[in-house]
């Protein structure tokens, strides 16, 4: 446990001074990460185009962030739980889920597109902080089910004022439950910055009075990331209970594209963060250690947009969304006034047609 | 004599900011503080330039945590401050509610009257604004049943203004849901109007055939449908009920035995719902009176539905009208 950033990589892909090279994770890891990041920039930018297409209703961009997105999901094993936020589409895309499904909360079709029990995602959460006492849940009774399942649990630095963060991490801690806590300090909460959140001398440092190790890291460094959360991982397999890590990183673009971020702070700021891009760094490195090279850039970026057409060829219809579904769910059979008023909606929308014919 | 200063056409949303100027201006123990409510102004711009006129110890940002807020107004209105807190979304208010349930609202009962809170909680809320999940819903029934809060909403930027101003100066804690789809509908505000108590309902619209009775984001809908009913040949009044609690039983049910039909409307689904308790009231009251059993149109018993499926569960103008085409007229 440290206040110090653990980093691995410098901005310009140079090998941190201190650092054995030997412990970085390995090159080809390292190269389908950087697919992973380059598939994960692309998606960010094919929602912020369909947000001004209007077939989104909102999208919060992870641009800047996709390091600690791709690490979160990548360090995990099939059998492994993510708990995303709003924020986290990226690190819900890198995990398998097939992104059209992703978009469906942000389309306005339904409240999630995929089946988390099948992906091992829960539902990507709105209410802050909420879903943090639900990964110590999960975690919790895979313990007492004897499976060896550990669940990466995602939160931005606004959330730890939360009580619910502050409940998690206690209850995580006294029943030694395995959950690794990855909190995104991107120095923002809509337009509240870091300074007016926590007055701790960092976020990882909340781990101290619950008794849960906590490590703060560069949260643009996909290296650092990958062996800071695959050892928090590893430790919680093997019985040693919940880690809290802090990845320092920064929001590049606004809270979503509803927000106007000039209202709160100034270009200079976020320029500062431009050159600690997570893509450029790896990209140098990667390139340095002679395995990236123009034609596998290309072969990515060629992955990128297949992933790019295919979000755009899900959502260039009219959508799925039927309003009989609306009653289907609410409970496992539907209440008396559930049915009658599905055959109310039912009716009035048999009327509509036939009005409309 | 009186003089009116009318402003110039002004949304809800800054008929809300003007009425907190006013209030700020005239009693320096109002202090505003929530989520993103100082530099950005709140994210419906509610609280736009405050901290910039009033400086940042009387609207200032707070950490992210709702139940932090409210306990920390308690404690402020206990101290003799009288604040006024910005829950940024509906649903974002329910990690406050033990809070507002077990101290905002039980805490002058407990004390015997010793201490009273004099504190706002401005929640916007509602639908038809195409908001993901958490973003739309109509909670006002929690806060209606539970003894101790007075629960207000306004339809009109006027009684926006003059409804935030009485909840200001209450010695009562006031729950001050805001129709978040209206924020940014322009009108002209009388700001020297005398301020409308809480506690009194608005006939909108003059009405002999038959009432509704609404309020908040419905307001606007049953006032398009009595205005279509017109056109039908059918004469439909409107009540806004303003202020939830306390309910004003004389206006309603005053406009009720005058036609002897009535629909209540609002989004919030209808079981033990607000309109469910409006519905039991005028029944109560009215009976004697009434040509055929009072309806509800109501949103249904599902959670608020994603953006694109929303239309079916808000109260539109035909469904309002199916309702009062039921109003069993051939017996009449
Ligand atoms: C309980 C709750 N309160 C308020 C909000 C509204 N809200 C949405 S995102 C946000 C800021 C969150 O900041 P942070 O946790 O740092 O995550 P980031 O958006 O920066 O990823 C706020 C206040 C919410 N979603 N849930
Ligand atoms: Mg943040």
């Amino acid at each position: 446990m440290s206040d110090s950033l653990s980093r691995m990589l410098d901005e310009h892909g140079n090998v941190v001074e201190g650092v054995d090279p030997a412990t970085l994770p390995p090159l080809a890891d390292l190269l389908d990460g950087y697919r992973a990041l380059v598939v994960a920039r692309r998606f960010n930018d094919q929602a912020s185009a369909l947000v001004r297409q209007g077939r989104l209703a909102v999208y919060p961009s992870s641009h800047g962030q996709e390091a600690c997105q791709v690490a979160a999901a990548t360090v995990l094993g099939e059998h492994d739980w993510l708990f995303p936020t709003y924020r986290d589409c990226a690190a819900v895309v890198t995990r398998g889920v097939d992104p059209v499904e992703v978009l469906t909360l942000l389309a306005g079709e339904w409240h999630c597109g995929y089946d988390p029990v099948a992906t091992r995602v829960a539902p990507q959460c709105t209410p802050l902080a909420t879903q943090l006492p639900h990964a110590v849940g999960v975690a919790h009774a895979a313990r007492l089910k004897g499976e060896d399942t550990v669940v990466m649990a995602l939160c931005g630095d606004g959330a730890t004022s939360e009580g619910d963060f502050h409940e998690a991490l206690n209850f995580a801690a006294v029943f030694r439950a395995p959950v690794v806590f990855l909190v995104q300090n991107n120095k923002y909460a809509i337009s509240v910055p870091l300074a007016r959140q926590s007055a701790a001398p960092s976020l990882a440092a909340k781990g101290v009075g619950y008794g849960v190790p906590a490590e703060l890291v560069d949260g643009n460094d996909l290296a650092a990331l990958t062996s800071v959360l695959a050892a928090a991982v590893e430790r919680a397999r093997s019985g040693g209970g919940p880690t809290l890590v802090e990845a320092d990183t920064y929001r590049i673009q606004a809270h979503t594209n509803a927000d106007d971020a000039s209202r709160y702070r100034n270009d200079d700021e976020v320029a500062k963060w431009l050159p600690r891009d997570p893509l450029l760094r790896l990209k140098a490195y990667l390139t340095a250690q002679g395995v990236l090279d123009a034609e596998r850039e290309a072969a990515f970026a060629q992955v990128a947009e297949e992933m790019a057409a295919h979000v755009r060829a899900g959502s260039a219809g009219e959508g799925t969304a039927d309003p009989s579904e609306l009653f289907r769910h609410v409970f496992a059979e539907p209440t008396p006034q559930l049915r009658e008023q599905s055959e109310l909606l039912a009716a009035e929308l048999t009327a509509d047609l036939e009005a409309a014919r | 004599m009186s003089t009116t200063t009318l402003t110039p056409k002004i949304t809800m949303a800054q008929a809300i900011n003007t009425a907190l100027r006013d209030a700020m201006t005239a009693d320096d123990r109002v202090v505003v503080f929530g989520e993103d409510v100082g530099p950005l102004g709140g994210v419906f711009r509610v609280t736009d330039g405050l901290t910039a006129s009033f400086g940042e110890d009387r609207c200032f940002d707070t950490p992210l945590a709702e139940s932090g807020i409210v306990g920390m107004a308690i404690g402020m209105a206990m101290n003799g401050m009288r604040p006024v807190i910005e829950m940024q979304f509906d649903a974002f208010a329910f990690p406050a509610f033990e809070q507002i349930v077990s101290h905002v609202a039980k805490m002058a009962n407990r004390t015997r009257g010793k201490v009273r809170l004099p504190m706002v909680i401005r929640v916007p809320y509602a639908g038809g604004v195409g908001g993901v999940e958490h973003h739309c819903d109509s909670s006002e029934a929690y806060y209606a049943h539970t003894p101790g809060l007075l629960v207000v909403t306004p339809a009109t930027n006027a009684d926006a203004y003059g409804l935030l101003r009485a909840a200001i100066d209450s010695p009562d804690p006031v729950i001050f849901l805001e129709p978040k789809k209206q924020y940014f509908s322009k009108e002209e505000v009388d700001v020297t109007a005398p301020v409308p108590p809480i506690g009194r309902a608005v006939v909108r619209r003059e009405g002999r055939d038959a009432t509704l009775i609404t309020y908040g984001p419905s307001v606007p809908v049953a006032l398009a449908a009595a205005e279509q009913a017109a056109a039908e040949g059918r004469d439909v009044g409107v009540v806004d009920v303003r202020s939830i609690v306390p309910f004003d039983d004389e206006t309603v049910c005053a406009a009720v035995r005058a036609t002897g039909r009535a629909v209540v409307v609002a989004e919030a689904p209808g079981f033990a719902s607000v309109a469910s308790e409006i519905a039991a009231r005028v029944t109560e009251r009215c009976f004697h009176h009434l040509e055929a059993p009072v309806r509800r149109v109501t949103g249904f018993d599902i959670p608020f539905p994603a953006p694109k499926l929303e239309r079916h569960q808000l109260p539109g103008v035909d469904r309002i009208l199916d309702a009062v085409d039921d109003l069993q007229w051939e017996e009449s």
